[in-house]
């Protein structure tokens, strides 16, 4: 009896987001055809674009690191019925939290400097998301648009620490932090071109599927975020949980600034912004905040997003074509959330 | 330059004010209608941008930027009509759907408007009311253009219509309590698609200032946040049609005090003095916010309060 209605509990979604995918593609196809293009070709060349030859998928997996990382920042909180969509301010606060711990220790072996630069970017960027759960639980404030606040916040304690106090006076026309030293820099994962974020996002999945659905820890949040008053009455400790689970997305979102800083730019500037926390709250939306569905739905839209390029000189179409991509796969998602339990002939398999 | 000293930053504030602010207003009035009815739409940001992109194109193409702001707004309500209607559907999440609709949208204006980006296209007039004054700083900040008039007005309308008129009454009733408009026979979803419709169509006019107007221009970069900032602001004005006017221009002169204090000289700070909208936000927020009630103000319906 326990099986098929398991089978049926994975069935559901697994059916549910094949559809919507579907249906995005079918959407997007007669987007593209009004614009001009062939549907088909164009679904050929993102294919080939995104997973088409070990280059490609390494160009893709480099792009699906971070939104791994920061898709927990809103999956996680999502556990607790929190919609939090704090994830930039966490990659930023992050990065620039470990691009100045690297700078306060010049003669340190890269291996600290680097372990150092993880733990400090994963503090700076737990606290600075855990601002909002805080706000949330102790003065009821709306933990969305607080987090979507702090993002803002965060760019310009960015910005304004770049152009002055931890300004490289040679960083000219783009105001940064000095570079922490090339020694100090993340390598490649051996025979690739791959740095070690790929290693650390999937780590930080694993690791937080486990968490939540394998710990004690993870089913108290399951029933806080179901319901805070039963929690409550059971004696759940509902604003250490929320604490907790904000602090430990933020700090995916840290780590991921601090990937950015270590592994890509060396330094600490306004590139931290590049909307990876915006694209992660879709890729946890998509996965239904599942840390382990994160995975491959990061990959999906990180070949999504490296097939831009080739787009645009295969079918000249403008770059902004995978946003628009983008943003009708998440509209029919967030959709099909309706359709939940609608279809009686999954309910009775499920049943029998 | 020097005579003006001090004058000219609070000048340059007062015009910014007034220059910064408007689309501020403007996205921030259609905001407000929506929440009255008990919805929220974050993606006003897409909206804005669609706006911007529809106003300059069409302006361009027709040589007429007041058809422009028009088209505008008409993608914006389609933009908000979409979202609404969506969100009707049963546990179909609006928070979420603004976020898809705030990319959908930005994304959609970005590959429709890349052929816009060099052309110019004609500008809306503005109308001088400086032309009394000999310090070119004030007669600078003194030409206002007629969209701010044209916000004033609707400012003070929306909240007149809402408070006494028969759709305004419908549109708070369904923003206060779900339950009591059923049993009065209230089509829900119909109020609340055409109030974020109507909100979606006040943005995309919002937007064509930006590209019509100040800063004058379409490219991908235009939008600094207005649109996301809306639902902020909202909160700020809690929920009155005419205190979005006055938060507006605070917010307009906030972001304009950075800018005006460089040009004397100050260039610490920049970068914070243009976070201030923001930090104000988040104070108003957790001063009024308390989780024995709900946020002063605020339509029951609106799950921000929640």
């Amino acid at each position: 009896m326990d099986v098929p209605k398991n089978l049926h509990k994975a069935l559901e979604p697994f059916l549910i987001i094949v559809g919507s995918l579907s249906v995005s593609m079918v959407l997007f196809g007669g987007f593209v055809a009004v614009a001009g293009a062939n549907p088909i070709e164009v679904y050929q060349t993102m294919y080939r674009a995104a997973f088409g030859s070990s280059f490609s998928w390494q160009n893709t997996l480099v792009r699906a690191a971070p939104l791994m990382l920061t898709a927990l920042c809103t999956a996680l909180p999502g556990y607790l019925g929190l919609i939090i969509i704090g994830g930039e301010g966490a990659v930023v606060i992050g990065g620039l939290g470990a691009a100045l711990a690297a700078l306060t220790m010049p003669t340190a072996s890269p291996m600290v400097v680097l372990a150092t630069m993880a733990l400090v970017g994963m503090v700076t960027g737990g606290i600075w998301l855990a601002i909002g759960g805080a706000l949330r639980h102790y003065r009821a404030v709306n933990e969305t648009i607080s987090s979507l606040l702090l993002n803002y916040i965060a760019i310009a304690v960015l910005n304004h620490l770049v152009t002055s106090t931890f300004r490289d006076p040679e960083s000219l026309n783009h105001p940064s932090t000095h570079h922490i030293g090339e020694a100090n820099m993340i390598g490649l994962i051996p025979g690739t071109t791959l740095h070690w974020g790929l290693a650390f996002g999937v780590v930080a999945c694993v690791l937080a599927w486990f968490l939540m659905h394998r710990t004690v820890f993870g089913f108290a949040s399951q029933i806080a975020g179901g319901n805070v008053r039963a929690a409550q009455i059971a004696g759940l400790p509902v604003g250490r949980l929320i604490l907790i689970v904000c602090v430990v997305a933020g700090a995916a979102g840290g780590l991921a600034g601090m990937v950015e800083v270590a592994a890509i730019h060396g330094r600490a500037n306004d590139t931290l912004n590049a909307n990876y926390g915006y694209a992660g709250i879709l890729v946890a939306f998509v996965a239904r905040n599942n840390p382990l569905a994160i995975m491959p739905v990061a990959v999906l839209l990180g070949g999504i997003r490296a097939s831009s390029g080739l787009l645009q000189r295969a079918h000249e179409l403008p770059d902004a074509t995978v946003l628009v991509m983008q943003g009708i796969i998440f509209l029919v998602i967030l959709f099909s959330e309706t359709l939940f339990g609608r279809f009686s002939k999954l309910q009775k398999q499920g049943v029998a | 330059m020097m005579e003006v000293g001090w004058w000219g930053v609070l000048i340059a504030v007062l015009g910014g004010a007034i220059r910064i602010g408007t689309p501020f207003l403007f996205v921030s009035l259609g905001e407000c209608l929506t929440e009255k009815s008990g919805r929220i739409n974050l993606g006003l940001e897409g909206t804005l941008v669609m706006g911007a992109m529809t106003g300059y194109a069409i302006a361009l193409h027709s040589g007429s930027p007041w058809l422009g702001v028009l088209c505008a707004g008409l993608a914006g309500a389609v933009l908000g009509a979409l979202h609404s209607w969506l969100c009707s559907f049963q546990r179909v999440n609006d928070i979420a759907v603004g976020i898809a609709m705030m990319l959908f949208g930005t994304g959609l204006a970005f590959f429709l408007g890349k052929p816009y980006i060099q052309p110019s296209a004609p500008r809306l007039p503005s109308i001088d009311l400086g032309g009394w004054s000999n310090v070119p700083q004030l007669s600078a900040a003194l030409q206002i253009n007629a969209l701010f008039l044209i916000g004033i007005v609707v400012a003070i309308a929306l909240g007149w219509i809402l408070k006494n008129t028969s759709w305004g009454l419908k549109v708070r009733v369904v923003g206060e309590s779900a339950d009591a408009a059923r049993a009065l026979g209230l089509p829900i979803d119909r109020i609340r698609i055409l109030s974020t419709a109507q909100g979606g169509f006040l943005a995309g006019i919002g937007g064509s200032y930006l590209s019509l107007y100040y800063p004058f221009n379409w490219s991908e970069g235009l939008s600094s946040g207005q649109g996301l900032m809306a639902v902020a602001l909202v909160i700020f004005a809690r929920w009155q049609p005419l205190a979005c006017l006055w938060v507006s221009l605070l917010w307009g002169g906030a972001a304009a005090l950075g800018p005006a204090l460089q040009s004397v000289g100050i260039t610490y700070g920049y970068y914070i003095f243009n976070a201030i909208p923001y930090i104000m936000t988040l104070a108003v927020m957790i001063a009024t916010c308390s989780p024995r009630r709900n946020l002063l103000g605020a339509p029951h319906e609106l799950t921000v309060t929640r």
